[in-house]
This record gives C-alpha cells, sequence and structure tokens, in this order.
C-alpha cells in the first residue's frame, strides 16, 4: 500500500452537506452600534443586556483580530457579514426524506441517526417531526421536575433573567479576545442551562439538543451552571454533516462548576471543511471556558473536531477551587486543505488541583494541524498536577503536525508532564490488516480509531460509536 | 491447491525468486528449507500479494483462481493465510476487535454470515485455550507489548480462527523456547486436514519434530532446488546448505 494509495483514499468529496434557504427577516450586512441595538430589541432584550452587547461592541472596535495561530486564510470583511437573520418556516425544506439526497441519507445511515433525527437534519417540514416533538417534550417534564432549566439562549433571558446576569460573561469576559468581544456584540441564540443543588441530571442533555436546537446560527452562546453538588453531561453539534451559508462562526461557550459539581461537555464538530482544493469551508473561530469555582469541582471537555476549513478553538479550564479537576480530550482530523489551531489551557489557581490533556491529532491530505496548549501553575497552587500527552498521526506525505506546548509554572511544588509523539501510518500495519481480510480502507480506520481509542472512550457511548464511524467516512470516502 | 510455476519476481529492481515451482496438494504439509537470503519470505510475500515485489514471469493458481489478479484482501478472503516473520503491532486497537473484523470480512466476502459477538466470543476462546494464550492477551492491542513468542502464538491463533484454505508460515518457530515451539506446533497440527495445506517456511528441523511434514524442500538462490521426504531435513541439519547453494548457482 502506496503513500499514494493512502492519499488516494483519504480524499473524498464532501457532498453531504446541504442548504436550507429559509425565509428570513434579516439586518442589512454590517456591524455598528444600530444593528447590535436591533438585534437586541427584535430579542426583547432588557436594558442591562443591551449595554453589556454595547460595551463588548465598542471594546471589539478597538481590538484586533489574533494572528499568532498557525492558520492562513484571506481577510475576513466583518462589515459584510449580516448580523440578524431570524428563521422564520420550514416550508421551503423538502417534504419528505424522499426529496433529500440520497447521499446525504446514505451517510446518515452510517452514522447509525435513527429516522426522525435524520428528518430534522435534512430540514423535513415540521409536521415530519411530529414524534420527536412529543419526544422532548417528555424530557422537558422531566427535567422541570427536577428544576433543572434547559432553554434557548433567548429564553433564559426571557424567564431567568437573573441566573443570566450572574453568571453570563463571568468565565469569558467581553474583552477576553477580538472573537468573544464580537459574539458578545451580536450573539444570536443558544442554550441555557442550570442545575440546582445536588442534582444529578437524569439524561445526557444530547437527544434533546440534537432534536431542539439545530439551527443556532453563527454566533452561538452557551451558559451552562452547575450548582452545588450538581452533575451534568451537555453534548453539543452532532456526527452528521452540517453546512451553513455563513462562513464565520465565532460561539462562546462558558461553563460554571460550583462546589462538588461535575460537568461534562462533548463535541462533535462535522462542518462542511470546504472542496478537496481547499474552496469554501466554514471559519470556526470559537471561545470555550470552564470554571471550576467551587472546591472540588470537575469539568471535562471532550471534541472530536473532524470539520471546518479553519479550526481556532481552546476549551479551558481555570481550576480555581481548591482540588478542582480539568480535563481535555480531543480528536482533530484535517484532510485536505483543512487547517486546525486547537488545543487547550489549563490554569492551576487553587490548591491540590489536577489537570489531564489528551489531545489526538489526525492530518491527512493537505491538512494542517497544530496543538496549542498552556499549562499555568499560579504562585497559590500548592501541589498542582498536570499531565498532557499529544499524539499526531500522519497519513500521507504532504499533510502537517505541530505540537505548542507552553508551560508556566511558579509554584515549586507543582508536578507537570508532557508527553508527545508524531507518527505514520505504516504500509506494515496497512498490509497486515489486508493480509487479515480487511480492505484498506477499513484497515485505515481501524488503525486511526486505535489511535483514538483514548479519547473515544470518554465520549457518551452512543456517540462513542457515531464518532468512530465519523471518523471512517471522514478518512475514507468510502460512502455508497 | 497451490500451484506456482515458473515464477520470477523481484524487489527493489533486483530478481530474488527465479523459475520457482511448486505443487501444494490439499492436505499437505510442506517445508521450505534455506539459507538466509534466498527468497523464502519473498515467496511468503508474493504470495499474499505485498505491494513492492513485481512478478515479472510465471503463474499461480490458488483453488482454482489465478492468484496473481487477486488484491491482498481477496486472497486473504479467498483462504490464503501468512503467518507473519515479524508480526506488526496495531495499537489501540483490541486483539480480539482486530480477529472479529478480519473474521467477518472474511466470512462476508464467502457470503457466510458474520458472527455476533457473543457467538465469536465463544469460538475465540476454544481458539485461545488451544494455543494455551491467558486471557488477558484477548483484550490487549494487537501484538503491543507482547514478547516475540507471543507474537508468534497470537499469528498462530489468528490462523486457527480463521481457518485459512492454505496458510503460509513464515518462520512462526523462529524465537520461541521449546514450550512455545510445543503449543505452536499443537496450534499448526490442529489446522491440518484432508480441506487445509500448510506451507512451513522455516531455518530449522526442530519443528518438523512436532509437525511433521508430507515434503520437504530445499530452497536456495531463489528457487527450490531439491525436494523429498522429512529424511532431507535431517540430512540438511546435519550438513548444512553449502552443498544445495553452490548446486543453485552452478
Amino acid at each position: 500500500m502506496s503513500t499514494r494509495e493512502i492519499k488516494d483514499l483519504t480524499r473524498r468529496d464532501y457532498q453531504y452537506g446541504f442548504v436550507t434557504d429559509i425565509e428570513s427577516d434579516s439586518a442589512p450586512p454590517g456591524l455598528s452600534e444600530d444593528i447590535v441595538r436591533f438585534i437586541s430589541a427584535k430579542k426583547n432584550e432588557p436594558e442591562w443586556l443591551l449595554d453589556w452587547r454595547l460595551k463588548a461592541y465598542r471594546s471589539w472596535l478597538e481590538m484586533t483580530e489574533p494572528k499568532w495561530a498557525a492558520v492562513s486564510y484571506p481577510p475576513i470583511d466583518f462589515q459584510s457579514i449580516s448580523y440578524y437573520s431570524a428563521p422564520k418556516s420550514k416550508t421551503d425544506g423538502p417534504k419528505s426524506l424522499d426529496e433529500v439526497d440520497p447521499e446525504l441519507l446514505e451517510t446518515y445511515k452510517k452514522l447509525g441517526i435513527p429516522l426522525h433525527e435524520q428528518e430534522m437534519l435534512a430540514g423535513v417540514a415540521v409536521d415530519a417531526v411530529f414524534d420527536s416533538v412529543s419526544v422532548a417534550t417528555t424530557f422537558k417534564g422531566k427535567l422541570n421536575d427536577l428544576g433543572i432549566i434547559f432553554c434557548s439562549f433567548s429564553e433564559a433571558v426571557q424567564e431567568h433573567p437573573e441566573l443570566v446576569r450572574q453568571y453570563l460573561g463571568s468565565v469569558v469576559p467581553i474583552t477576553d479576545n477580538f472573537y468573544a468581544a464580537l459574539n458578545s456584540a451580536v450573539f444570536s441564540d443558544g442554550s441555557f442551562c442550570y442545575i440546582p443543588k445536588g442534582v444529578r441530571c437524569p439524561m445526557e442533555l444530547s437527544t434533546y439538543f440534537r432534536i431542539n436546537a439545530a439551527n443556532t446560527g453563527q454566533f452561538e452562546r452557551t451558559l451552562i451552571v452547575a450548582d452545588d453538588g450538581a452533575t451534568v453531561s451537555y453534548l453539543e453539534g452532532c456526527t452528521a454533516p452540517q453546512r451553513d451559508e455563513n462562513q464565520l462562526h465565532a460561539a462562546v461557550v462558558e461553563l460554571v462548576a460550583l462546589e462538588e459539581s461535575n460537568i461534562k461537555y462533548s463535541t462533535v464538530q462535522n462542518w462542511y471543511p470546504g472542496d478537496k482544493n481547499g474552496k469554501g469551508g466554514i471559519y470556526n473561530f470559537v471561545t470555550k471556558r470552564g470554571k471550576c469555582a467551587g472546591r472540588n469541582s470537575k469539568i471535562s471537555w471532550t471534541q472530536v473536531e473532524t470539520g471546518s476549513a479553519i479550526t481556532w478553538k481552546y476549551p479551558s479550564c481555570l481550576l480555581q477551587g481548591d482540588g478542582s479537576v480539568g480535563e481535555f480530550y480531543s480528536v482533530a482530523v484535517t484532510n485536505n486543505y483543512q487547517q486546525a489551531d486547537t488545543g487547550t489551557k489549563m490554569i492551576h489557581i487553587g490548591k491540590n488541583t489536577k489537570s489531564t490533556i489528551i489531545s489526538k491529532g489526525i492530518s491527512a491530505g493537505h491538512g494542517q494541524q497544530t496543538y496549542r496548549g498552556l499549562v499555568k501553575v499560579l504562585k497559590g497552587a500548592e501541589n498542582a498536577r498536570n499531565y498532557s500527552q499529544c499524539d499526531s498521526l500522519l497519513l500521507g506525505d504532504q499533510c502537517g503536525a505541530h505540537t505548542v506546548p507552553y508551560l508556566e509554572v511558579k509554584n515549586p511544588s507543582a508536578h507537570v508532564e508532557h508527553e508527545a509523539s508524531t507518527s505514520k501510518i505504516s504500509e506494515d500495519q496497512v498490509y497486515y490488516c489486508q493480509q487479515r481480510g480487511l480492505s484498506a480502507e477499513d484497515a485505515v480506520s481501524l488503525i486511526v480509531n486505535g489511535f483514538c481509542k483514548e479519547v473515544f472512550r470518554e465520549l457518551p457511548m452512543e456517540f462513542a460509536v457515531e464518532a468512530q464511524k465519523l471518523l471512517g467516512v471522514t478518512l475514507e470516502g468510502s460512502v455508497g | 491447491m497451490l500451484t506456482i510455476k515458473n515464477l520470477h519476481a523481484s524487489a527493489g529492481g533486483a530478481e530474488i525468486l527465479k523459475a520457482l515451482d511448486l505443487e501444494v496438494k490439499s492436505g499437505e504439509v510442506h517445508a521450505i528449507m534455506g539459507p538466509n537470503g534466498s527468497g523464502k519470505s519473498t515467496l511468503a510475500h508474493v504470495l499474499a500479494g505485498r505491494e513492492g515485489y513485481d512478478v515479472t514471469e510465471g503463474h499461480v493458481t490458488f483453488d482454482g483462481q489465478n492468484l496473481l489478479d487477486l488484491s491482498v484482501e481477496e486472497r486473504a478472503c479467498a483462504g490464503l493465510f501468512l503467518g507473519f516473520q515479524y508480526p506488526v503491532e496495531i495499537p489501540g486497537v483490541a486483539n480480539n476487535y482486530f480477529l472479529r473484523a478480519s473474521l467477518n470480512a472474511i466470512r462476508k466476502a464467502r457470503g457466510e454470515e458474520e458472527l455476533d459477538a457473543m457467538d465469536f466470543l465463544g469460538l475465540l476462546k476454544k481458539k485461545a485455550a488451544l494455543v494455551e494464550m491467558d486471557p488477558k492477551f484477548l483484550t490487549r492491542p494487537v501484538n503491543v507489548g507482547f514478547s516475540g513468542g507471543e507474537k508468534k502464538r497470537n499469528e498462530i491463533l489468528q490462523m486457527a480462527v480463521l481457518e485459512p484454505k492454505l496458510a503460509v508460515l513464515d518462520e512462526t518457530d523462529s524465537g520461541l523456547d521449546i514450550d512455545a515451539l510445543r503449543v505452536v506446533s499443537k496450534g499448526i497440527e490442529s489446522l491440518r486436514s484432508p480441506e487445509h495445506s500448510i506451507v512451513l517456511i522455516t531455518h530449522y528441523q526442530r519443528l518438523l519434530d512436532y509437525v511433521v511434514p508430507d515434503v520437504v524442500h530445499v530452497f536456495a538462490g531463489g528457487r527450490i532446488v531439491q525436494s523429498g521426504g522429512k529424511e532431507l531435513a535431517i540430512e540438511l541439519e546435519k550438513n548444512g546448505y553449502a552443498a544445495f547453494e553452490s548446486a543453485a548457482s552452478a
């Protein structure tokens, strides 16, 4: 099996995205204070939130785009983007799955996505999704009984303004970075979740999410708060390929973990990556951060990133509470001309804080990938512990993998470990698998999944299975 | 089962197999013995279809098919198994998972139903007991952290599960201690039946004390220079290959 063949295997066309032409009530392109006011008014927001947005907008004006990431793309014209677009109805969507591109359906099937979700994902008109609506209602009732708040961000602003006001921007301040400031000024919608004291959320907040919040727009805002002793597992995104007419995505996710609480946040991102010549594709500039505010709290990020033309993303943990724990498990795939600069920041502030970083990067085609991670141990963080492991796997000889670990340790009692490796799929491995009857495609898929195993086992069970299949589909062009 | 006629093959521009003829009938066990560098392993890889080996002349028929027309995995699915001299490690992929994927790929190609996890587990346990493999190796990543002997035992386990029509075992006995050799031999013997053929590539006669071959071939200079019964192996052990090597180059 030659390098050339591996290259052929990993080259595949992305034909599975879709564009649904939703009649929209959108703002004219461009960004100004008026647009920020317009968005806020459209959403009927309280005065304090408008002020917050305006403050963010004014900070953003003073800021410049970060250029330190190892990604290159043409300059973004922020005045050519429309910052508000309200979906009105789905009447233009396909009437049933029969009208949907069979290849798209084939992909859904390969990923094992249930029929009613396929309909939702493919944008089939509402009444066809009746089943899932009732399922969602059942979930909602169950969550309500436990006092769990889980709703769209807009709804939360109306129904629970005190909670939103208390925690919004408490982890990612409006001035944090260029894209976070932009998001704070113009965010469209997103999710809000509050788990009250001592409550263990009885279900993965995944199924619900996948049914209800498919299209939250390009400036998504998520806020999750786990009160003392609460536990929640949240899943964002889905393995099904997603296409979006908005090229720029700048989401912000904030997690707050109070005393003895536990938040597990899993992401599967499969946005349109552009074609095999590097044309098109989503730019994904995301700020994700969690604060372990309370003693013995824990935040765990797990991400599987296979889509987007450009990924700029560093899910991080502020380990403030004594004995708090931060974890980051990541699989990132770059194929064709995809670029990813991704990693994490673990900031040890409290005593006896612990962090683990497991990053698996896979590059194929002309993909370029950088792991960028910061482990920072502040002066007062007695007995901080960190273990980092960054492994890169290369498929072919045109791709690249780079590892940039930053370590800042200001307390002598800290233990910080970093391990890194770069390897290639060897022809011997593929040959060995083929001699045992597997096709070259299945062999590559098997080897890559083996490489990612430590991360996949952190995913919720049903998603781990989907993620494995997704990786196969992403790398092999084996559709049909 | 296997018919090789006038096979010429080269690797990296050098001709390694030179006018090789070999006939292995159903149910037969053949031993191919020869000095280092004589092309024994090349023969194994040419049969398996490894890239980088070019067949320049000759024919190979396997179970009625033109073997050289088939891809590596098609050969495997047709019932050809190669026991690797250096088994490959696959990190993160559990041994049992790998073997089930393998078995099911082959069953699927044959039009048989795939085995579910439970049925497969039953089969695997039985075969693991046959090669006296500690069950903990079944859930460990394929060959990762295995000793040389454990890797070879694992090859035999794979063979026992896949039950190939023809097993070509490339120096499976190298690096085994006496106990491991006995176990591996037992595994090989278990495949022996009128429907299965085995080609043992080996340097040493000792394996042949446990797996008594029907035919022994002396391999030198890229072809078979002499064939005979088991006594040929004993003669080789006593006198070495020198006489045959000079015969090959003559």
